[in-house]
């Protein structure tokens, strides 16, 4: 409820300045503020010229007593840095607004006009601004001078292995890596035999890495250091630090047996197993009985056993017959149907197998498929000797092969492409290696066209120099496995910015 | 005709002194010069009398009078009280008043015709006030200030007041007090006016700091240049001799 008072409306009158005699409102010092200004200089006792330190290599400024500040000419950050530098003045005063005036970039100078208020006199607020002068001043910092005396210079080096044949999982790491940044503070990638190096000039960023590294794969790493140089005044020691990370050599659709041990801890799983999925757990199925264990990094590592055939020992098989058995599960995402299959190798048939498998759900009589021969295979495992009395199916099969169509594509690009990592390749390798090289990739980028979920985690990028044929439309009805357009990064102007500042390559 | 003065190197003279058309009071000092600058002035026209109110020499503060009469508070021992009555003319009533607020001067802004009051004043204090000073009693505030005797300086011709005064309480204050008002500084921008100067019809003094333009202002205000003390006093003096013979 207002009151109802009847409050005058109050006009402030003016008087006249005490000093000048013009006529001004009232305020506490009842001077104008020209007069007040002449009185009193706020700025007074407050630095007009400062040095700052500037590197010419990498344009950053120096803070006091180490740290240096990347920052542009004219920017919000060289503003924040200029007005730090006058903390202790502005600390008198109150500062209201800074901004630069603008100077020449040769003259070596930043002027930085501020604004400035202070309580003078009984209680009058007087606002001045003022203008300070950096005068800069070229250092190279410390790291500039460190990359100019030795470039090659590295503080801490990560050295990652798998003792497998196969390139497959650096292929995939390599996405990874990119996808996620993770190797940006490397200074050098260098290709190794069954493994790759990165080197890094911070051992944090190594650090990094190597943790980045234990949450995608299931590695075992160690670390170890190397005394360079020893300041004895003032104790203080430079090191090398060296990471060395094993990643298990468990890979996608290889097929393992499992010693004893581990088959009881989990639970009586058959000892014959294919592994499925592989990131920092491993994903076990079996696959005539359709169960899936999950074994930690962990629980790989204090335990750990290696793959009886791997994906290089898969042979194609016909398929001629099948029944299905067991109703569709679904088994972790993905739908498995155990079925009888009667299946003949391509290279041999007649030799007539009838065997379980788990991939009801996708083949056909007629249609071709990749499996484990353990027919014809003379395993050498000592696990396998363990288990008496245990007998082994003929033949596993692993996937559906679509060789055949892609007879029809060979040549052809993919709409589809990936980027790839700036890596130095050790050269004494030879000829026959960089064909074993080209084929695995080319298998490395089948795989990613015929499994959704690999592609999860990476980035594809559009082909601008695919062009969709006419002919496509003609083919059969039972397409091969492709990307479709939705995943793919439309990749613009990126790739013009790329080639001079990453290390990045298309 | 406005003086510039101090008070052992204080600017403020109003609170060590009280003029008015009739006498005019001077607090006691270490040297001989604050009397002797009011005495140069007005010694042939009106007394200047030498004295303390209750021990102190914030004489201005303490007490308010005009032509026709002073009041004291009631802290003023018997010997200072008896020394105006003995220096006064006889026609200026000296009373002592019981009042809680004892610093008259800060609460009393009179002329001789009106006068404006603290607002928290007794109803028995006005009425004397009413009584002995002769004159019409207003309770007001002056720019939100109940002490009005601080920051009002005021005489028969003029008045100058608080610099913050807004124009609405100007006019009212000027219909209430029939003499033109003005909002100004004195000392240099010090807004306690009474403190800095004191007036009467025909001269001021005010501290040493007040600058020329403050000065102009109060001599315009208080109509002081052309006012001669002969022509004001004489009219007393004529209404005075009247009754000798």
């Amino acid at each position: 409820m207002a009151s109802n008072m009847f409050v005058v409306p109050q006009t402030r009158g003016t008087v006249l300045c005490c000093k000048c005699g013009i006529s001004m409102a009232p305020n506490p010092a009842n001077m104008c503020v020209t007069c007040l200004r002449s009185e009193v200089d706020i700025t007074e006792g407050l630095r007009k010229h400062v040095t700052i330190m500037h590197c010419p290599e990498c344009d950053s400024y120096l803070q006091p007593p180490r740290t240096w500040i990347k920052a542009q000419l004219e920017s919000k950050e060289l503003l924040t840095f200029c007005v730090k530098r006058l903390e202790t003045d502005l600390k008198k005063v109150r500062l209201v607004n800074a901004e630069f005036i603008w100077t020449e970039p040769h003259s070596k100078r930043l002027k930085v006009k501020l604004k400035v208020q202070k309580e003078v006199l009984n209680g009058a607020i007087l606002e001045q601004s003022y203008v300070v002068e950096y005068v800069q001043q070229d250092h190279m910092c410390e790291s500039c001078t460190r990359i100019q005396a030795n470039p090659d210079q590295w503080v801490a080096s990560v050295q990652l292995r798998q003792r497998v044949t196969h390139r497959r999982t650096f292929f995939y790491l390599e996405q990874l890596i990119l996808k996620h940044d993770a190797a940006a503070h490397a200074i050098k990638i260098k290709q190794m035999d069954q493994g790759i190096d990165f080197f890094f000039a911070n051992r944090s960023h190594a650090v990094k890495f190597v943790e980045f590294l234990g949450k995608v794969s299931p590695t075992k790493s160690r670390h170890d250091k190397q005394l360079v140089s020893h300041d004895p005044k003032n104790n203080s020691y430079n090191y090398k630090y060296t990471f060395s990370v094993e990643i298990s050599p468990i890979c996608r659709e290889d097929l393992i047996c499992l010693p004893p041990r581990v088959a009881t801890s989990l639970g009586n799983l058959g000892p014959l197993v294919i592994c499925t999925k592989v990131t920092n757990n491993i994903a076990l199925l079996d696959p005539l009985t359709l169960r899936q264990c999950f074994l930690d990094t962990e629980q790989y590592w204090r335990h750990s056993f290696k793959s009886l055939l791997g994906s290089r020992q898969l042979v194609e098989y016909d398929v001629f017959n099948i029944e299905v058995v067991s109703p569709e599960y679904n088994v972790g995402g993905s739908k498995y149907v155990i079925a009888d299959a009667e299946v003949a190798r391509v290279s041999d048939y007649g030799k007539l197998f009838y065997i379980r498998t788990h991939l009801g759900h996708i083949l056909k009589p007629g249609d071709r498929a990749l499996g484990y021969d353990l027919y014809g295979a003379n395993s050498n495992d000592i696990e396998l000797d363990k288990y008496k009395g245990l007998v082994l199916p003929e033949a596993i099969l692993i996937k559906k092969s679509y060789e055949e169509k892609r007879q029809k594509k060979r040549g052809k690009p993919r709409p589809w492409k990936l980027k790839s990592l700036d890596m130095e390749v050790d050269e004494s390798r030879g000829r026959a290696n960089e064909q074993k090289m080209d084929s695995e990739y080319e298998e490395f980028l089948r795989d990613l066209e015929e499994n959704p979920e690999l592609r999860f985690n990476l980035s594809l990028y559009r082909n601008k120099d695919y062009q969709p044929s006419e002919m496509v439309s003609v083919s059969d009805g039972d397409d091969l496995p492709s990307v479709p357009l939705e995943e793919l990064l439309a990749d613009l102007e990126l790739s013009e910015q790329e080639d001079g500042e990453d290390s990045m390559r298309e | 005709m406005a003086t510039r003065l101090q008070f052992e190197n204080s600017c403020e003279v109003g609170v060590f002194s009280k003029l008015t058309n009739a006498y005019c009071l001077v607090a006691i000092g270490g040297s001989e010069n604050f009397y002797s600058a009011f005495e140069s002035e007005l010694a042939d026209v009106i007394p200047v009398v030498k004295t303390s109110i209750s021990g102190t020499r914030i004489i201005g503060r303490l007490c308010a009078g005009n032509k026709n009469g002073l009041l004291v508070p009631h802290n003023t021992t018997d010997q200072e009280l008896q020394h105006l009555r003995n220096s006064l003319p006889d026609q200026v009533v000296v009373q002592r008043i019981d009042e809680k607020l004892s610093a008259l001067g800060n609460c009393i802004a009179c002329n001789d015709h009106v006068a404006l009051t603290h607002t928290d004043l007794d109803k028995e204090t006005e009425e004397i006030i009413a009584d002995v000073l002769g004159v019409e009693v207003f309770r007001q505030t002056i720019a939100g200030n109940i002490l009005v005797g601080s920051y009002c300086a005021l005489s028969n011709r003029g008045g100058l007041v608080h610099p913050h005064t807004s124009i609405e309480d100007l006019d009212e204050l000027s219909t209430l007090l029939q003499v033109p008002l003005v909002a100004g500084t004195i000392n240099r921008g010090s807004e306690v006016i009474a403190a800095g100067m004191t007036v009467n019809d025909w001269t001021a003094f005010c501290g040493s700091d007040t600058t020329a333009t403050e000065l102009s202002v109060i001599e315009s205000v208080f109509k002081l240049r052309e006012a001669q003390p002969t022509a004001i006093v004489n009219e007393m003096r004529n209404s005075l001799i009247d009754s000798y013979v």
